[in-house]
């Protein structure tokens, strides 16, 4: 009798650990992540970074090169929300600029009689969205009037350019420049990790003593001698791609040592064993049975070096070493912000710190609750 | 354990040597030679190279031989003592850097004090009291020191600074002492001074440190020893930090041959915030103005120093940690 009773609880049992056992270790790593909530929010929050990104242009107010010298240092408008009836009306006051007769200089005070009204997809400056199609539809704007009108959400630098739209087109390069970095880096560091797990002996030794002698080194300074050596006329682009390079060049060490770390546990494993003696080539050990079983691991690796690239990217823009204006990056608006006078005239440029805080925070968050994750041991 | 030190050694040069490599890459990577920097530099002040002249420069440096060559000429005058002239300041670069690398030396020394003096009790205190709701604050504030860059701290600090008590931050001398002669009075001021960069810079490392410390005092706290200790009724206080907390500590003392790379570079780009005299501000200018042999010769001197201080720190190591002398660790 206890046979069958058996027999009839053992399929419910199975039922949920066939599907733990049929998972592969992405679905597993998932399962453990949902269960963490600060990094299941940092990871929506990096979503929503990256739409930004996406949407940059889309997302901007006004063209973030358009300079106008009379609106230099206007600070953040208000949004009122409602009309005096009541009715939910958003809008800002129109910017009345007029002459302080003692210091001779252009003030701007915003003037409640004259009211401008915002509204959705307005038009604007003309862009290339997804860098295919060709549009002037903004998400935000003020209704039937001229864009650079006056809509400063974040207040404006001191050539007159709208930080709020700057800050997006910084968003899309910053965060960029990091995936870029990142997949240079793992590419080096899948490499020679990879090699240096795998072979071991004397190779192995070489690759981890390269490593240490990398980490040893102050990363800064070295830094700042080889973007400083880029030649000046080099284009945006070709700054931007070498800043990167220089990044990665020192950022794969610590992909490569988990790399290595994971090849040289996964090596002494039963079904590498097996699929040796099963008469699996090499190649297909690596990639069919090893790889897949660290996949979670260079993820969590991956998320933890992005916001490194980041840091590195801000710090060397903001040292005036790494992409220089008309490039946008969060380095380069927040060498604007650089001396205290600035700071003191318009503390609002400050603002780019929240987004660079947030968003390595985020990663920081998503990265620590994907290694969490990924090594239910570790 | 003779064994370790030599391997350490050996370690230990091999960098300065890839650090030296990468200096003259530096050194070299801007178009032209730098006897053309530096006829470009003297025909702006008004005097004339001769041809001639300029020739007998080249063969100075060995311009006219392979770059290996090169490279060998410039590091026997390295290893002299001779690092070149800066062009800019027209100085011989050992005069222009002076003080500044030892400033450099001192923030980075107290910014690694600091450090620790934070990280190892709050880490005690958060692995002993794990979930407690200051192990959450402090977990979080760890958090922020590890996003926060380094600059962006130092830039808001200054600007609270300003706005809230008006004081302008930065410098390590009030102005009384900035050009005086050394002092008791002016090591008394540089200790006034040095707190706020040395904590900016050490906020960073702290919150890693602190994790680091958490962690390991957590595994070592759910020991058998440790249950052991208190059945024998040993007074908490004591069953902690009498073993636990030591063995701990191992790990602690091998992050700094990380901590000081990151610290020394920390401390160049506050600096530049700052403005403490130190290298950073030299550095930077330096290679806007593409005054190589300074900006290669700074970076070489930084380099080398993280790499003697990473050496110290590993017989440190080795005094704490008895498995390193026994030679039973890596």
């Amino acid at each position: 009798m206890s046979g069958a009773v058996a027999d009839q609880a053992v399929p419910l049992v199975t039922a949920a650990e066939e599907k733990i056992a049929i998972a592969s270790q992405l679905q597993l790593t998932w399962w453990r992540l949902r269960r963490h909530r600060l990094a299941v929010a940092s990871g929506v929050l990096v979503i929503l970074f990256y739409l930004v990104a996406v949407f940059a242009d889309f997302l901007a107010i006004t063209s973030p090169h358009a300079t106008n010298s009379a609106r230099s240092y206007i600070p953040p408008q208000t949004i009122h929300w409602f009309d005096e009836d009541g009715s939910f009306k958003p809008h800002v006051y129109a910017l009345k600029g007029r002459r302080d007769m003692r210091t001779f200089k252009l003030v701007y005070a915003p003037d409640p009689s004259d009211k401008r009204y915002l509204a959705w997809f307005v038009e604007g400056y003309g862009y290339e969205l997804f860098g295919l199609i060709a549009t002037k539809r903004h998400l935000l704007g003020i209704d039937r009037g001229v864009p650079e009108d006056a809509l400063f959400l974040l207040g404006t630098d001191q050539l007159g350019r709208d930080v709020w739209s700057r800050l997006m087109l910084a968003t899309r390069t910053s965060l960029t420049i990091g995936l870029v970095g990142v997949a240079l880096s793992l590419f080096l560091g899948v490499l020679l990790g990879g090699i240096s797990g795998l072979y071991g002996g004397a190779i192995d030794t070489v690759i981890q003593r390269i490593i240490e002698v990398l980490r040893s080194i102050p990363t800064i300074p070295l830094w700042m001698g080889l973007a400083a050596a880029l030649p000046n006329d080099w284009s945006v682009i070709q700054v931007y791609m070498a800043i990167t390079v220089i990044i990665s060049l020192i950022g794969w060490t610590e992909l490569a040592r988990v790399v290595r770390g994971r090849f040289l546990a996964l090596r002494e494993e039963d079904f590498v064993t097996a699929a040796e003696l099963a008469g699996a080539s090499r190649l297909r050990i690596i990639f069919r049975h090893m790889v897949p079983s660290f996949m979670s691991h260079i993820i969590a690796a991956i998320s933890l070096a992005l916001p490194a690239m980041i840091i590195s990217e801000t710090t060397l823009s903001f040292l005036g070493l790494g992409l220089r204006p008309p490039a946008i990056s969060w380095g380069v608006l927040l060498q604007d912000a650089q001396d205290i006078q600035a700071l003191a005239l318009a503390p609002w440029l400050l603002v780019v710190a929240v987004p660079v805080i947030v968003v390595i925070l985020a990663f920081n968050f998503l990265g620590d609750g994907l290694r969490d994750a990924a090594d239910p041991y570790g | 354990m003779i064994a370790y030190i030599v391997r350490r050694l050996i370690l230990a040069l091999l960098t300065i040597w890839a650090i030296s490599v990468v200096t003259f890459v530096i050194i070299q990577l801007p178009p032209g030679d730098f006897v053309d920097a530096y006829i470009v530099q003297l025909s702006a002040s008004g005097s004339v190279v001769r041809f001639e002249e300029a020739q007998a420069l080249r063969q100075l440096y060995g311009l006219d031989q392979p770059v290996w060559v090169q490279y060998g000429k410039w590091i026997i005058r390295v290893v002299q003592g001779d690092f070149g002239a800066s062009m800019e300041w027209n100085r011989p670069v050992t005069e222009v850097i002076g003080d500044r690398l030892w400033m450099t030396i001192v923030i980075s020394f107290a910014a690694i004090i600091i450090t620790w003096g934070i990280a190892l009790p709050i880490g005690i205190y958060s692995a002993v009291r794990q979930y407690s709701f200051a192990d959450y604050i402090f977990t979080f504030v760890g958090f922020v020191g590890i996003a926060v860059p380094n600059f962006l701290l130092a830039l808001i600090i200054m600007y609270f600074g300003f706005k809230l008590f008006d004081l302008n931050i930065g410098g390590l001398f009030s102005s009384d002492y900035q050009l005086a002669p050394w002092s008791w009075g002016k090591v008394w001021d540089l200790m006034k001074h040095l707190p706020l960069p040395a904590v900016i810079l050490a906020l960073a490392g702290t919150a890693q440190l602190i994790r680091i410390m958490r962690a390991n005092l957590l595994d070592e706290l759910r020991r058998p020893y440790v249950t052991t200790a208190r059945a024998r009724g040993l007074v908490e206080w004591r069953a902690v930090m009498k073993y636990p907390v030591r063995a701990a500590l191992n790990p602690f003392a091998s992050t700094i041959g990380y901590l000081l790379p990151f610290v020394v570079s920390g401390s160049i780009v506050i600096s530049l915030v700052l403005s403490l005299p130190t290298v950073g501000p030299l550095l930077l200018r330096a290679l806007l103005a593409q005054d190589m042999f300074l900006a290669g010769t700074i970076v070489l001197l930084l380099g080398i120093l993280t790499v003697i201080g990473t050496f110290i720190s590993d017989l440190i190591l080795m005094w704490i940690d008895p498995r390193i002398r026994a030679g039973m660790h890596e």
